[in-house]
């Protein structure tokens, strides 16, 4: 069966939106935010108009089915990574927010001195910051795996940095800004071999492709929940119910407690004791929506379009006069990251804006790799499912004429 | 699809940024600053030659950014020579509100002349800082600042 993108776009009303000039839109920066189906804003907006109440708490019928939906967003996230149960999904704002817990409550009890934090030079500045301020607190170290001219992680120089040291790996699956997609079933089970824990940061990977916590062995993996069709705001942490056991509270507050003296709390058990306060419990709800959408739609087919799309890109990007391709790993996602010859990337963006065409330019948040290439910044085009060829034709045009008005 | 006849990147922006005048350092000067803008990676430093009397002998400019910036920067330069420092500084003023539309160029009273073909870009909120990053690191260089961001 052939994936039918005609009929997948009709469940994306934001595609019909109108940009600069009336020009019909062309959504080329999925990578920083996909765009969401109907059954997402459907399943959120039914939750503010009929079935609002306060989850977990209530003895009344509305904060019973509030709970049973929330509640059921845990299972269907569970289901979406194969994890074990469901103590090892917990709700977090978004991949960033995850990093930081892991960060902050695994990193403060279990990094001392001298302890090795193992990045990667490809990694968004989320997975970098919070290993800062925990090298700040705990005087652990950081070390960082360089990338090849391709935009690969050089697996010679992960594995020659491995050693008994390295106490935690955290890295990206899918880099946003190269569209590179990391080997990270080898480099978890190298990561083992040298006894250290692996974080995933799947923030585009969970789009990409079918993740397996289980078959992966990793210990945690972050996502958040708009990069995956979902709602802002919210975001999942995966952790092994061994190690989750194993680390404090992230904040104190209503729902993380068993009981509340003044001389003595208890805390909740998993996953609960890392959700504090009322969470964006339509957010939530309309994630679980958003993964019942990407199961539906069959990865196999979905990955063969995809691959079709980079492939065409390529193609049609690699034939334009003065660019140059930034991001060219073997293994990659359909993220064109690229820089053309004497005109800056907020120029391009502009421009090809008044097209309708929708890119990032910058850094991505990933200035390391820029300083990698030597540039300050790159244009990038992200694509998801709902995008087709000829929409990459009318942003290589859009290119053309950019370079005509610059020539 | 054509190429538009844009009120944003005119003829004389795109041949400023092609051939940037004054791009250069002053040496000596009096007064020089660095302008950054971190979320688009523009980076300029402005030199400028102050007489006694506080005429603007000579002013310069350095810098790596988008045509915009480069263009605007070019340009101030270009019209800022022979003015008086309270000169400059009413110019920014009068730039600073035209980028961010407070002032008309049609209506209300200036002295902007050829810069005001920056008036579109109110339209771009993203792109003004571009557009506004030289006369906020010139202004930092007249009052002393040594870092200037537009962010």
């Amino acid at each position: 069966m052939l994936f039918d993108v005609k009929r997948v776009r009709d469940d994306f009303p934001n595609l019909q939106a109108r940009g600069r000039d009336e020009k019909p839109i062309v959504y080329f920066d999925n990578a920083a935010t996909t765009f969401k189906p109907c059954q997402v804003s459907s399943s959120t907006q039914d939750h503010y108009c009929h079935r609002t109440a306060n989850i977990h708490r209530g003895v009344h019928y509305l904060s019973e089915q509030a709970t049973a939906d929330y509640e059921a967003t845990r299972e269907k996230a569970r289901r979406f990574l194969n994890a074990r149960s469901l103590s090892e999904i917990v709700f977090t704002k978004g991949a960033t927010e995850s990093i930081n817990l892991v960060a902050a409550c695994w990193g403060r009890t279990f990094l001392k001195s001298g302890d090795e934090v193992l990045l990667s030079e490809m990694e968004h500045h989320s997975n970098i910051v919070p290993w800062q301020l925990i090298r700040e607190a705990t005087g652990c170290v950081i070390k960082v795996v360089p990338i090849n001219d391709q935009g690969e992680i050089i697996l010679e120089e992960y594995k020659g940095l491995l050693s008994s040291r390295t106490k935690i790996v955290s890295m990206v699956h899918v880099s946003n800004s190269l569209g590179t997609v990391n080997p990270v079933s080898d480099m978890i089970k190298l990561a083992h071999t040298a006894g250290a824990l692996f974080l995933l940061d799947a923030a585009q990977g969970v789009s990409h492709e079918p993740v397996d916590v289980q078959a992966l062995d990793v210990d945690f993996l972050v996502f958040s929940g708009h990069k995956l069709f979902g709602p802002t705001g919210v975001g999942v942490l995966y952790g092994k119910e061994s190690i989750l056991e194993t680390m404090p509270p992230y904040q104190g507050g209503g729902d993380m407690i068993l009981s509340v003296t003044f001389d003595k709390t208890i805390f909740n058990r998993l996953p609960l004791k890392f959700e504090a306060g009322t969470p964006n419990i339509a957010g939530i709800i309309g994630m679980g929506a958003a993964i019942d959408y990407v199961r539906g739609l069959g990865w196999a087919d979905m990955i063969a379009y995809k691959k079709e799309l980079l492939d065409y890109g390529i193609r049609a990007l690699t034939a334009v006069e003065g660019l140059r391709m930034i991001g060219t790993a073997r293994n990659k996602a359909p993220i064109f990251s690229f820089v053309l010859e004497n005109i800056h990337a907020h120029d391009i963006g502009t421009l090809i804006d008044r097209e309708g065409v929708a890119i990032r330019t910058g850094h991505h948040c990933t200035q390391p790799v820029m300083k990698h290439f030597g540039i300050p910044a790159t244009s990038r085009a992200s694509l998801a499912f709902y995008n087709t060829k000829e929409e990459i034709d009318i942003f290589v045009r859009a290119l053309g004429n950019v370079i005509k008005i610059f020539h | 699809m054509s190429i538009h006849n844009d009120e944003l990147y005119q003829q004389v922006i795109l041949e400023h940024n092609k051939k940037p005048r004054n791009f250069m350092k002053l040496e000596p000067c009096s007064h020089e600053a660095e302008g950054y803008n971190p979320l688009c990676g523009d980076h300029l430093t402005v030199y400028l030659q102050v007489s006694a009397e506080g005429v603007i002998g000579d002013v310069s400019f350095l810098g790596d950014g988008c045509a915009i910036s480069k263009a605007s920067a070019s340009m101030m330069t270009a019209g800022l020579k022979g003015k008086t420092v309270d000169e400059a500084k009413v110019l920014f003023d009068e730039f600073r509100r035209l980028v961010t539309k407070e002032l008309d160029p049609e209506k209300d009273i200036h002295h902007l002349g050829k810069l005001t073909v920056f008036s579109g870009i109110w339209k771009y909120p993203s792109r003004v800082k571009c557009a506004i990053l030289a006369w906020h690191t010139m202004k930092g260089a007249i009052d002393h600042a040594k870092v200037v961001s537009t962010e």
